[in-house]
């Protein structure tokens, strides 16, 4: 028997009974369906954590004053007081060949005011690099010039919200601001960049680091954040920063590195994990689509009694009638799969419309297991009723009306 | 030729077994016209089927052209079916959904056949039994006798040796039913051995050969083995 005319003949059985045929497929693609949906929705939800983390940097190592590990043994009775980091510990770090870029942090408060309009925001002392390492892009004007560190410029940039706020339409470049007790004049303007992990980007102004800590009368730094040179080098930065914090604080360990590609990977690691259990729950409903197939299966084969027999008393053969039976649940699942990839894409396409801001896109391992799961179990389960089929007495078959 | 040796089939009814055939032995050569006749539950029809090699019997011999068919496997026989023997039946047993045409196919699909070669072979047997014009009709269009002649066709696609008819015209009118033996009467005389079953007394007379079953056992045989 050549398999064009198995594949034929099981058409005709499927579409000799739409109802049944029908309800088949539609429990398959729902199944199909939900598990690229589902695993579609993990995968976003991995995507928009990873973007929200890229937006913070590449290679990005952050250096906090103080330690943030505990360390065992009685409290000391002094009690421990991490120095402080300073500028000259910042500018100290950028002589290992390991790091390409560094900016100085330092964060505060203060009004901000134009004319007779004031808003109270935090002020952001850094450098010129903090523009390549945080991704920033302009809007308006240039970002703060390269130099001397340890020169406060009064010259400032803002954010995009707060140009709005102060200036409305009009263009601040070139205007001179008052922040707290100091005049600045507005050079750039930051573009919109959303939310970055807590701060808003729109609603800051950034001066020279020197400014702001003569502005907020403080040395120390918030944090220092580095670029190292690539993946690779992002543990030799890490030891290179420690050992060189070390020497300058007397052989204290008194700062923490921050790694952006460990949280990264955490956080992957367990979206990952959820993308998994969400789907491996999705699959359960493929599974009870399979036992719907087994079932309605069953009742064909007793349904098609007499014909099964009829076929053996010409000539076919048990394999014959096996594989005629397993064709058909093979063909119910792969047209149920069919079916529930394109629902999975108007799903898919509806939740992009829903949520722009969400980045849902089912990977495509997704796709392919679930529609290779889907044969699988319209074949797996096809194989009891199609044995009850092979198996059955012709005589008794044929005599059933 | 068909030869049966100390043919027994046991069927077991709740705890009894009973005895559907004992010892029967039969004699059939190509080309002839056997009726099998008898009373309803004589074992008739169980005969057929162990001839037609749907059921086995539990004592016996039977070969099929010199070949021991007990030794054959289930596929074997299978292929035996597909290539000697065409079955007609009381009720037809027309595929419900597939038209006369496919229904006369399914045998070539079984074995394999081109399909070109199908589609003429189904063309020159509906034509030859005055069913062109019926090629697309489904069985639940077709008159009883009709659709005995879809039948009938299908039984001979395969150009068997043997024509086993299970009370072919016992669903049918009397016209359709003279109607059909004649078709088959003329496959006989083509060279097939046609094996009959029937309860219809005319009918036997018709036949040059005549079986009489009484409770599993042969009473009467008008031919000589």
């Amino acid at each position: 028997m050549k398999s064009v005319d198995v594949i034929q003949f099981s058409w005709k059985a499927l579409s000799g009974y739409p109802t049944r045929t029908l309800l088949m497929i539609l429990a398959m693609a729902i199944g199909v369906a939900s598990v690229i949906l589902l695993t579609a929705l993990g995968e976003g939800a991995r995507r928009f954590v990873t973007d929200e983390f890229t937006s913070l940097g590449t290679y990005l190592l952050i250096v906090l004053p103080g330690r943030s590990e505990t360390t065992g043994g009685p409290p000391p009775l002094l009690g421990e007081t991490p120095r402080d980091l300073t500028l000259e510990d910042a500018l100290s770090l950028t002589r290992s060949s390991t790091i390409r870029r560094m900016a100085p942090i330092t964060v505060g408060s203060a009004p901000v005011s134009w004319k007779h309009r004031d808003r109270e925001v935090s002020v952001l002392g850094s450098t010129a690099e903090l523009f390549e390492i945080r991704h920033l892009s302009m809007a308006q004007g240039r970002f703060i010039p390269a130099g001397d560190p340890s020169r406060g410029l009064a010259v400032c940039v803002m954010g995009y919200k707060l140009k709005k706020e102060l200036f409305g339409n009009q263009s601040p470049l070139g205007e001179w601001v008052r922040i707290g007790d100091r005049r600045f004049r507005v050079i750039g303007v930051l573009a919109k960049k959303g939310q970055s992990l807590g701060l808003d980007m729109g609603d800051v102004v950034v001066v020279p680091v020197a400014s702001a800590q003569a502005l907020f009368n403080t040395s120390a730094l918030f944090r220092i954040l580095l670029q190292a040179n690539g993946r690779e080098a992002i543990p030799k930065a890490k030891k290179a920063v420690l050992a060189t914090i070390r020497e300058r604080h007397e052989g204290e360990d008194d700062v923490t590195v921050i790694t952006q590609d460990a949280l990264l990977s955490t956080f992957d690691r367990i979206l990952v994990a959820m993308t998994l259990s969400v789907a491996g729950i999705a699959a359960i409903s493929l599974s009870v689509a399979g036992i719907l197939i087994m079932n309605v299966m069953l009742i064909a084969v007793s349904q098609r009694t007499t014909e099964i027999g009829l076929l053996k008393a010409i000539g076919a053969r048990g394999t014959h009638i096996l594989g005629l039976f397993l064709a058909e649940s093979a063909i119910l699942s792969l047209i149920g799969a069919g079916f529930g990839l394109i629902l999975a894409f108007l799903g898919n396409w509806g939740l992009a419309h829903a949520f722009p801001r969400f980045p849902i896109t089912a990977p495509i391992w997704a796709l392919v297991a679930a529609v290779s799961v889907a044969l699988l179990t319209g074949l797996v389960f096809g194989v009891l009723p199609a044995r009850r089929a092979a198996s059955l007495d012709p005589v008794q078959a044929l005599s059933r009306r | 030729m068909i030869h049966l040796a100390g043919i027994e089939r046991i069927f077991p009814v709740g705890d009894e077994r009973v005895h559907a055939l004992s010892n029967v032995n039969i004699t059939v050569h190509q080309g002839e016209y056997v009726a099998i006749m008898g009373p309803s539950g004589s074992g008739k029809s169980t005969l057929l089927n162990i001839i037609g090699l749907l059921d086995r019997p539990d004592k016996g011999v039977y070969s099929l052209s010199e070949l021991d068919t007990t030794e054959l496997t289930d596929d074997q026989q299978a292929s035996v079916r597909r290539h000697k023997i065409g079955f007609v039946f009381q009720f037809f047993h027309l595929v419900p959904r597939l038209t006369t045409a496919e229904n006369v196919e399914l045998p070539m699909i079984l074995a394999g056949v081109d399909p070109a070669e199908r589609k003429s072979r189904v063309q020159t047997a509906l034509s030859s039994l005055g069913l062109s014009d019926r090629t697309k009709h489904r069985p639940d269009q077709l008159s009883g006798g009709q659709r005995q002649r879809v039948a009938i066709a299908r039984a001979t696609i395969m150009q068997p040796d043997i024509i086993l008819a299970d009370e072919p015209t016992g669903n049918l009118d009397r016209t359709s039913g003279i109607e059909v033996i004649q078709i088959l009467e003329d496959l006989h005389t083509k060279g097939m051995t046609l094996i009959m079953v029937t309860h219809d007394p005319d009918l036997g007379k018709r036949a040059s050969r005549r079986v009489q079953l009484v409770d599993g056992k042969i009473s009467t045989d008008t031919g000589d083995s």
